[in-house]
C-alpha cells in the first residue's frame, strides 16, 4: 500500500489546517453558508435532510486495518456508531456536528487519510477496481497509477472550479468491475508491443443523461498520461456547458460536440501542454509502484479447502474468488444483511473487518463500488476463520452478485436531493428473497435503486433499476431492465408506469419469475433479457 | 495610471495595452499580441465559473509576462489557487480579508502540479 512521505502529509495536514480557519470564519459568521458552501464541499461535507454528512476519501478503495480502524473510531466517536459504505468507494457519516469536522479531519491525516474532493465540481476521489493486486486477470495492477492521478488532482488549481464533478475510475482487466466506462474518464490499463498505457474512455455518466463513454485515445504512454488528462480537462474547463448544471458534465459536451471533435481538440492541447513538462519522470512512477509490490505470499500455501461445512461451502461458492497466488484466495464481504440497508456498518463491524485484515490479508481491505468489502488476500487456509467470525458479526450473507446484494442510494432518509426512499425497498426486495437457496438458483443479478434521476444509486447500469420518483407527492417506482456497468455495459430501458412500493416489489418477483421461467440452460437474468428482449417482462409485469 | 482596458471585441484591430476578457472569451486570440500587452484583466462574473483559470494558465503558459488581473466575483480561499495559475493582481467585488490571504499564501508548503507559478512540484523535489 502506499505511504505518505513527509510531502503527502504537510499537504493533508495543511488542509486540516485551512478547513479549521474556514468552519471558525463561518461559525464567526465571516462568511456567509452560500460562500462556505463551495468551501466545504470541497471537503466531502455536505447538508443533508437532518444533518450534515461527511464523505471520506478511501482512495481507490484500498485502505490499511489501521486506517479502517480509525473510520470506526470516528463513527463512535462522532457519528451514530455507525457509517455508510458509497458506490464511489468511499465512507460517509451521516450525523455529523460542524464543529467536530476539523477535529474529524485531523484524525483522518493521522492515518494518511482526507476528505479532499469528496465533493464539489473538482476532481473526485479516483476508483478502481476492488481486486487490484489480487486478481488473476489483471495485466498489471492499476493502483500505482491510480496514486500517480490521486496526487496530480489534488488541489489542482486550474480544474477546481469546473463546470461540474469530476470522475475518474482506473482499471487493468477485460473484466471490469469499476462499471469504468460509466464514468467522466475510464481509464483501462492495456499492453502494447510489452509496454503499459492508458485506454482512455471520455464521457460516460449516470445521472438524468445517461451516456457510455467511448474511446478517445486507444493508447497513451504512461510519461505522457498527465499531460494527456490535462488536456482533457482544460478543454472540458473552457467548453463544457455551465449555463444548465444539468447539462454540465463532460457527456453532454462529448454529445453535442462530437467525439471525434472533442479528441481533435484534446490533440490539439496535448501538443501544446506536453511541451511544459508537467509530467514527472519514471522514477516517481517507480517510487509509487514499489508500494504496490505484492506481499510476500506463502509459496507453500495449500490450495486445498476443507468444504465440509455446508454453510461455509455455500460462502465459498458465492463470495469467495479466485486469487492470483496458489494457496491464496480473495474474500468479499457483502455488507447486505437481510432487511439492512446496503452499505452500512456499524463500528464494531468495521473494527472486525479491520481486525481480519490485519492478522488474515496482509493488512488490507477494500471498499467496493457495490458498497461491500474485500480481504483480498487470505490463505485458503484461513477461509474456515476468517467466515466464522465473520459469521458470529453478521457479515457472511453468501449473497455477492445474487438479488439481495443491492446497491441503494441513501434517498430521502438521508438526502435533501432525493424524490423517494431507497432504503425500505431494498429492505423490501432483500426479505422478499431472503431464502438463499432461491437466490442462488436466480444466479448473479444485480439490482441497484436511486432515489432520484441523479442516479447516486447506478440504476441505469442495473440488470434490475428502480429509480425512486415523486409523482404528486406520492413516491412511485420506475422499473429498467437490462443495464450493466460490467463490461458489457449497457444502459436500462424502462418498462412503464411506475410502483408504489410494495407494488416494485411484487413486480420484482414477476419479472423473477418470468426469468425463471424462461431462461435457457446457465442464462443469466441479463442474457435472458438480452436474448427475448423487452415485451416478454412487460407481459409479465403488466399482464 | 495604465492605458485604458478595452475589451475583448474592441480589442482586435486596436493598439490597446490592457484588455479585459470574459470567461467565454478565447485567451489564445491574444497570443500574437502578447509582447504589447502590459495588462489582462480576466473577470470572474460568478466564482463558481472556473474558465478564468484556464485563460490566466494559457497566458502565462506561452510567455505573457504583463500583469494578471483575476477581477470580479473572486473569494479569498480561491486566491491561492488563482496565483498558482498566474495572477498576480486581484480586483475582488468585496474587500479580501488580508489576514486570511496571508495566512493561506503560507499554509500549502509544496505543490503536487507544476504550473506557472514557478513553484517546485513534489515529484521534482522528490527526485531532483
Amino acid at each position: 500500500m502506499y505511504q505518505y512521505d513527509k510531502y503527502d502529509q504537510a499537504i493533508v495536514d495543511a488542509r486540516v489546517e485551512e478547513f479549521r480557519d474556514q468552519v471558525r470564519r463561518r461559525m464567526a459568521g465571516e462568511i456567509t453558508e452560500d460562500q462556505f458552501k463551495p468551501l466545504r464541499l470541497m471537503n466531502g461535507l455536505y447538508l443533508q435532510l437532518h444533518a450534515y454528512m461527511l464523505r471520506v476519501a478511501i482512495p481507490y478503495g484500498t485502505l490499511s486495518g489501521k486506517q479502517m480502524k480509525m473510520l470506526g473510531h470516528i463513527a463512535r466517536k462522532y457519528d451514530r456508531d455507525y457509517g455508510h459504505f458509497t458506490t464511489r468507494q468511499n465512507l460517509q457519516y451521516n450525523w455529523i456536528k460542524l464543529e467536530d469536522t476539523p477535529d474529524i479531519l485531523a484524525d483522518l491525516a493521522s492515518v494518511e487519510m482526507h476528505a479532499i474532493q469528496t465533493s464539489g465540481n473538482c476532481i473526485r476521489n479516483i476508483s478502481s477496481d476492488q481486486y487490484a493486486g489480487a486478481a488473476a486477470d489483471e495485466v498489471t495492477d492499476p493502483r500505482p497509477w491510480a496514486e500517480l492521478l490521486r496526487q496530480w488532482s489534488t488541489f489542482h488549481p486550474e480544474f477546481s472550479y469546473l463546470p461540474r464533478k469530476f470522475k475518474i475510475a482506473v482499471i487493468a482487466s477485460a473484466e471490469d468491475r469499476a462499471a469504468m466506462r460509466l464514468h467522466d474518464i475510464g481509464i483501462e490499463l492495456v499492453k502494447k508491443d510489452g509496454v503499459l498505457g492508458a485506454r482512455i474512455f471520455v464521457g460516460g455518466g449516470m445521472g438524468r443523461t445517461p451516456m457510455i463513454a467511448p474511446e478517445i485515445n486507444p493508447f497513451v504512454p504512461a510519461e505522457d498520461l498527465l499531460s494527456y488528462l490535462e488536456a482533457c480537462l482544460r478543454v472540458y474547463n473552457r467548453y463544457g456547458r455551465r449555463d444548465n448544471a444539468y447539462k454540465a458534465r463532460i457527456k453532454i459536451l462529448i454529445h453535442e460536440h462530437g467525439a471525434d471533435n472533442y479528441r481533435a481538440d484534446v490533440a490539439k492541447e496535448f501538443a501544446h501542454v506536453k511541451t511544459l513538462g508537467l509530467d514527472p519522470p519514471l522514477a516517481e512512477f517507480d517510487r509509487i509502484t514499489a508500494f504496490f509490490a505484492a506481499p510476500a505470499f506463502d509459496a507453500t500455501a495449500a490450495d486445498d479447502l476443507d468444504l465440509s461445512d455446508p454453510d461455509f461451502a455455500v460462502w465459498v461458492d458465492q463470495n469467495v474468488k479466485p486469487h492470483k497466488a496458489k494457496g491464496y484466495a480473495i474474500v468479499n464481504i457483502a455488507v447486505k444483511p437481510t432487511g439492512g440497508i446496503p452499505g452500512d456498518a456499524t463500528s464494531d463491524q468495521i473494527d472486525l473487518m479491520a481486525d481480519l485484515a490485519t492478522a488474515y490479508s496482509f493488512d488490507e481491505l477494500r471498499v467496493t463500488h457495490a458498497q461491500n468489502i474485500v480481504l483480498p488476500h487470505v490463505k485458503k487456509a484461513d477461509l474456515y476463520a476468517v467466515w466464522q467470525k465473520l459469521n458470529d458479526a453478521g457479515l457472511a450473507n453468501a449473497n455477492l452478485d445474487l438479488i439481495s446484494d443491492i446497491i441503494a442510494c441513501p434517498g430521502l432518509d438521508y438526502c435533501s436531493l432525493a424524490n423517494a426512499r431507497s432504503i425500505p425497498v431494498a429492505q423490501k426486495i432483500s426479505e422478499r428473497f431472503a431464502d438463499l437457496e432461491r437466490q442462488r438458483d436466480i444466479g448473479e443479478l444485480k439490482l441497484k435503486i436511486s432515489g432520484c434521476i441523479n442516479a447516486c444509486g447506478h440504476h441505469h447500469a442495473g440488470h434490475i433499476g428502480i429509480l425512486g420518483v415523486d409523482k404528486k407527492g406520492v413516491e412511485n417506482y420506475q422499473i429498467t431492465l437490462g443495464g450493466s456497468g460490467a463490461e458489457d455495459v449497457s444502459i436500462g430501458k424502462i418498462m412503464g408506469p411506475g410502483f408504489d412500493e410494495n407494488g416494485a416489489v411484487d413486480a420484482i418477483e414477476r419479472i423473477v419469475e418470468k426469468y425463471r421461467e424462461v431462461r435457457e440452460g446457465d442464462e443469466r437474468f441479463l442474457d435472458t433479457y438480452r436474448r427475448v428482449g423487452n415485451d416478454v417482462f412487460k407481459e409479465a409485469i403488466y399482464g | 495610471m495604465g492605458d485604458p482596458i478595452v475589451s475583448f471585441a474592441e480589442f482586435e484591430g486596436s493598439n490597446a495595452t490592457a484588455v479585459r476578457i470574459a470567461p467565454g472569451d478565447d485567451a489564445r486570440v491574444l497570443l500574437p499580441h502578447l509582447d504589447r500587452l502590459t495588462l489582462v484583466e480576466v473577470t470572474f462574473p460568478a466564482f463558481r465559473d472556473g474558465r478564468g483559470y484556464s485563460s490566466a494558465r494559457i497566458l502565462r503558459e506561452s510567455g505573457y509576462k504583463g500583469t494578471l488581473r483575476a477581477a470580479g466575483d473572486v473569494l479569498v480561499d480561491q486566491v491561492p489557487y488563482m496565483k498558482r495559475c498566474g495572477f498576480d493582481d486581484f480586483a475582488p467585488n468585496a474587500p479580501l480579508d488580508q489576514t486570511v490571504v496571508e495566512k493561506l499564501s503560507g499554509l500549502y508548503p509544496e505543490p503536487y502540479q507544476r504550473t506557472v507559478d514557478g513553484a517546485v512540484p513534489v515529484w521534482k523535489l522528490r527526485h531532483g
